[in-house]
């Protein structure tokens, strides 16, 4: 009984609604299977919309979890998450994110024009030595980070200065955060779990913007188009 | 009303805020201000030693703080100056004796008698320092061309900051030119590209400062020494004037271009 608990399945207009309520991600991810194992009947043919709230979920686990569903018969139309990264990553693997848009088969000959975005905090100051800036989503400085300051965020970081302390972008596994500055030379560099140092610099300072590329910290010129 | 209460602090230790504080004291004296400098290192003093007080010591800021004596038996007066005072502080105590609601009530019994009042803050972030920084108008930074020093002086800017005491200002001690140009230490410019604040002096490295500390004299007193000279700026700064900061790199003032000429006119 207990388990009925941590997933609601609800038929509406888009299709059927599954939520998962705040748990520990592997449990409920287990009651979801349950779940859907027990109702699979229920469910045939139907367009399914799996509403993760604040879990934060890898794109690899989102694929998995789509390919189990359609094993059952299922097919996975939209992820809802209040995490942006869930979101990105439910959006990498070509799902919805949004439901109270217009199906999308009705979509294919208009174009979007009104867009989301993704959540981000801004910072309109210098963070100097000892000071700490951490965000789930994304981070934005406007001023400098001096060496002993620190900035972590679960998606990119951008500072509009000189970047000279700890910076960790990705922070929650996201390999395809950036980090973007007017003058890259942090003490450290970390995008998810890769970490690198800045080799002195000679010559000018121009704009850099660092990501991973085959497993590796990159700095390349940050330029207008880069993306 | 003006800003009169100015505290000496740096977030390293071994900087020079004492010997600032001991200096800008006695130029601001010499002015002929009415000048009186608090030692707010308790359990460490040295304000005392710098300007030569020591044996006087009866009473200390401890003693005011917890009632033994009132404020003006523990003022030292200068044994040079006689509108210079010292406020020393408690040896054989540690910085929990005194609270920062005690500083700006004893600061602020102190305002109305003085024109002048020098904080000389311990080094640290903790207790010590925000006793001193409580009663402060001004916060003065003081730092060396070394990395450590300047990570520790941006350390302690941001927590003045944060404590909205206003933007703090600084002063750049114990610069060695010849090294500078050499590209060997840190140079001002590299210090305020990342600290960003407003500098209010530059004070070259000078042996004489160690002797004059040894012998309880302060190095303004000596009309001879470039150390002097720039705290003596730096006291006038304080005071509201325009003084433009010390030519320090020898080679560039007057003999450093005449030598320059004659060397091309012997090639």
């Amino acid at each position: 009984m207990e388990e009925r608990a941590k997933v609601q399945i609800k038929g509406i207009r888009e299709g059927l609604l599954i939520t998962v309520f705040n748990d520990d991600w592997p449990d409920a991810k287990s009651a979801l299977q349950e779940q859907i194992k027990q109702q699979s009947e229920f469910l045939q043919g139907g367009r399914l919309i799996l509403d993760v709230g604040n879990h934060v979920i890898r794109a690899a686990e989102l694929g998995q979890l789509r390919d189990m569903l359609t094993d059952d018969g299922l097919a996975l139309w939209a992820v809802l998450s209040k995490s942006p990264i869930t979101e990105q990553n439910a959006q990498s693997l070509g799902l919805a994110t949004r439901i109270n848009k217009p199906l999308p088969e009705r979509t294919t000959h208009s174009i979007e024009t009104a867009l989301t975005g993704e959540e981000a905090v801004l910072v309109r100051r210098t963070l100097r030595s000892g000071f700490s800036l951490q965000n789930s989503g994304h981070i934005v400085v406007i001023g400098d980070v001096n060496p002993g300051g620190e900035i972590v965020a679960g998606g990119d970081v951008v500072v509009w200065g000189r970047l000279r302390g700890m910076v960790h972008a990705g922070a929650e596994g996201n390999e395809e955060a950036v980090v973007c500055a007017m003058d890259l030379t942090p003490t450290q560099l970390r995008i998810a779990g890769h970490i690198a140092t800045t080799p002195k610099r000679r010559g000018k300072v121009h704009p850099e913007m660092a990501r991973i590329v085959d497993g590796q910290v990159v700095a390349i010129p940050w330029q207008p188009k880069t993306k | 009303m003006n800003d009169k209460v100015f505290t000496i602090t740096s977030g390293k230790g071994g900087v020079g805020k004492t010997t600032a504080t001991a200096n800008l004291a006695t130029a601001l004296a010499v002015d002929g201000k009415r000048v009186v400098c608090i030692d707010a290192d308790i359990g460490l003093r040295n304000l005392d030693v710098v300007l030569g007080l020591e044996n006087r010591i009866v009473y200390d800021l401890v003693d005011v703080v917890e009632g033994r004596c009132r404020l003006r038996q523990a003022m030292i007066r200068d044994k040079r100056l006689p509108n210079l005072f010292l406020i020393p502080a408690a040896q054989t105590r540690d910085k929990t004796a005194v609270s920062p609601s005690d500083m700006v009530r004893l600061i602020d019994e102190l305002r109305r008698e003085s024109d002048w009042i020098l904080i000389d803050s311990p080094a640290g972030i903790e207790r010590g320092f925000r006793n001193a920084i409580a009663p402060a108008d001004v916060v003065v930074v003081i730092t060396n061309p070394e990395i450590s020093a300047v990570r520790d002086a941006d350390r302690i800017i941001g927590l003045i900051e944060a404590e909205e005491k206003g933007p703090a200002r600084l002063v750049l001690n114990r610069i060695r030119p010849e090294m500078v140009k050499r590209d060997d230490m840190l140079s001002p410019d590299d210090v305020l590209e990342l600290l960003a604040v407003e500098l209010i002096g530059i004070v070259p490295e000078d042996d004489q400062v160690i002797l004059s500390t040894n012998r309880g004299v302060p190095i303004v007193l000596d009309g001879k020494s470039k150390a002097g000279q720039a705290f003596r700026n730096i006291a006038s700064r304080l005071e509201g004037q325009k003084v433009p900061f010390l030519e320090l790199e020898s080679s560039n003032g007057f003999f450093g271009r005449i030598s320059r000429m004659m060397g091309a006119g012997g090639d």
